[in-house]
Order: C-alpha cells, then structure tokens, then sequence
C-alpha cells in the first residue's frame, strides 16, 4: 500500500515531513485517522496528540503533542498546521 | 597644527571606535545567519497558509454575514498603521526607510481626508512619528525584551491590533516593515492586513474539487483568519530582525573602513608633525654649534 505524505508545521519551523502508513489526528469534531488515498478534507484541530503510525496498524504510534490549527487532506498528502508542537527530538 | 599629544589621543580614540564597530560587525553577521534561518523555517507555514485561504477563499462568498475581518467594515475612513521598526540603532538608514515609507502612505491618506492612527512595534520610529502626527500613536508595543521573536509575540501583537479594529472604530489596518533582500538591500514594504485583501485564486485553488469541511467553511475561515494576520505580523518581524541585522552589518563595516581611513590619515599627519619638529630642533642645534 502506498504510502502517506505527513507534514506537521509549526510557524518556527518544519517539523515533520515524511512518508508515514497513517495519521490521527485530533480534530475539533472528533479524532480521525487519515490513509493514503483519503478524500480531499479539512479541519481544525482541537488541542491534542496526533498519532503516526509507521508501518502498519500494529505499530506502537510516536505521539506529538500539538495545539491549535488545522489539518488539510488534499492528493499530495496531509498536511497539519499547528501553532505549537512538541516533540522529542 | 594640532600639538603631537592631541594627535596621539586622538589616534587612539579612532582605534578604540574602530574596535568596537568591528566587534558590533561580527556580532551582527552571527546574528544575521540566525535571523535568516528562522525566516528560512517560518516559511512553509506561510506558504501552506496562503495555499490553504486561497483555496477557502474560494469557496466562501464574501457576503453580509461574513467575518468583519474578512468583509471589512464597510467604510475605509480610519487607517491604522501598524508600524514595523527595530528597537536598536546603528544600522544606517534601516528604520529611516520603513518610517518615511510609512510617512509616505500616511501622508497620502490624509491628504485624501482619512484618519491615520498608528501602532508601533518597536522603539526606533517613534521619534519620527511622535513629531509628525502628535496624538496619532494609539499604542506602542514593547519588543525591546524579545531577543529572537517567537510566533507568541506575533499572536499577542495580532490580538491586540484586532481587538482595536474590533472595538474601536478602525477600519483598514496597514503593516509597514523592511522585507529582507540581502545584508545590502532592506526593502521598505506597506501591505493592508485587515480587512484581509482577496486571495489571488490562481491554480492552487482549482485542484481542489470536492472538499469536506468539518466544521463548515464559515467557521474554519473564522478560525484561520486570526491566525493568518498574526502570520503576517510574525513574517514581519522575522523579516524585521534579519533586515536589521543585515542593515547593522553593512553600516558598521562602512564603519570600520571610515575609522581605518581616518586612522591612516591622522598617522601621517602625526609623523610630518613629528618630523618637522625633529627637523626643527636640529637646525637649532646646528645654528646654534656654528655660532661658536
């Protein structure tokens, strides 16, 4: 399966950028997670932990923490906008 | 002609001014490179911003019940002036071109019978302005404690100028910063902010068909609008903070090379000193031996 073009950005910088199997990411109106292939969407997020799982569903997602923004789901990928992330690296 | 004491102080007192615009040289380059990356990584988060009101924008009729951000108020009579400068001096005419660009646009709007009010950020501009338009200065925002501006600073400076245009009576806001071209070239830019110009809707916005939006548009744009101003304001002052660094640069190396001119200049004019003296003293000495 092909996989999903994350990128996680912050107004500092460019925190993740990356081919991933899948993301959940925390929106206003409930978690959803996104798939390569997945309709164009968009939607605001709400304060929380987008989830990205590497491989497959069985993986052990990494969580970062995120706060305020938007997710956008358009054919090249998803792309979150969030004014705050944190992560460990 | 100056005795050779004054010249020797004198000498050094260049040296020791020569020495220090060195050192605010090389700081100022240091500085600079981290100024440009931070300008360098707040770039994506713009582009993706534009990419995404363009594509809003489209969708959403700009109507009555639209955001007043976003529709404006309806007149174009009160002008705020958000007004971009750096908090230090010594960079040549860095804060003197976004003042009088500023000037310019403010002059030109009164002369159309509009009111002008201004918001600085920043301390350098407010001499200029405090002379010019007495009681036109609604705030001034103190950045002096920020040392590398954060996305915070922007969103409180965005928050503030949004509550004024909510609350007060303003009707189109403009941002006036210098847009950093190179450590030679700082270019004074004007743009209107609020209400938030039309998005030119060019190819980004048709691939986009069919898109589901959670919650609607409406609201979503309501949500992104805040943030996008306060995107401008945080560019603004990345671009601000890498400009003046580049200006501070510039001026001071010119600096240097004035002081080294001048030390040159004053070296030779102590050793004719010196010569002439020594000649002087010898002559005595011989007249003076043939006179026995």
């Amino acid at each position: 399966m092909a996989d999903l073009q994350f990128e996680l950005v912050t107004p500092e910088r460019l925190v993740r950028s990356e081919a991933v199997f899948m993301v959940v990411v925390p929106g206003t109106e409930g978690d959803f997670g996104v798939l390569a292939g997945h309709a164009p969407f968009m939607s605001t997020l709400r304060n929380g932990e987008i989830a990205v799982y590497r491989s497959g569903f069985g993986d052990t997602p990494e969580r970062i923490p995120v706060e305020g923004g938007f997710a956008e789901v358009n054919e090249r990928g998803l792309t979150v906008l969030a004014e705050r992330a944190e992560t460990a690296a | 002609m100056a005795s050779l004491k004054a010249l020797k102080n004198r000498i050094a007192s260049v040296k020791s001014t020569q020495k220090i615009t060195k050192a605010m040289k090389t700081v100022a380059a240091a500085k600079l490179r981290r100024a440009q990356q931070s300008a360098e990584a707040a770039r994506p988060y713009a582009e993706r911003m534009a990419a995404v009101m363009a594509s809003l924008a489209s969708k959403v009729a700009i109507g009555p019940e639209s955001p007043k951000l976003l529709a404006g108020t309806g007149k174009q009579d009160t002008h705020l002036i958000v007004l971009c400068t750096s908090d230090r001096g010594l960079a040549g005419g860095f804060n003197t071109n976004i003042v009088r660009a500023a000037r310019r646009a403010a002059d030109g709007l009164i002369a159309d019978g509009k009111t002008v009010y201004f918001y600085l950020v920043g301390r350098k501009g407010r001499a200029v302005i405090q002379r010019l338009y007495p009681r036109q200065i609604i705030h001034q925002y103190d950045t002096s404690a920020i040392r590398q501006p954060g996305f915070a600073d922007a969103q409180a400076i965005a928050r503030d100028v949004t509550d004024r245009y909510m609350t007060d009576g303003i009707d189109v806001v403009h941002l006036f910063y210098a847009e950093f071209r190179s450590a030679l070239v700082q270019e004074p830019v004007g743009r209107q902010i609020i209400p938030v110009p039309p998005v030119e809707t060019g190819k980004t916005a048709g691939a986009s068909a069919a898109v589901e939006y959670e919650p609607d548009e409406e609201e979503i744009l309501a949500e992104l609008l805040p943030r996008a101003i306060a995107v401008h304001i945080y560019r603004a002052l990345l671009e601000n903070q890498a400009g003046f660094f580049g200006a501070q640069m510039t001026a001071m190396d010119n600096a240097t090379r004035n002081a080294g001119d001048m030390i040159n200049r004053l070296t030779i004019q102590y050793n004719r000193t010196r010569q002439a003296a020594i000649t002087t003293e010898l002559v005595e000495i011989i007249s003076g031996a043939e006179a026995l």
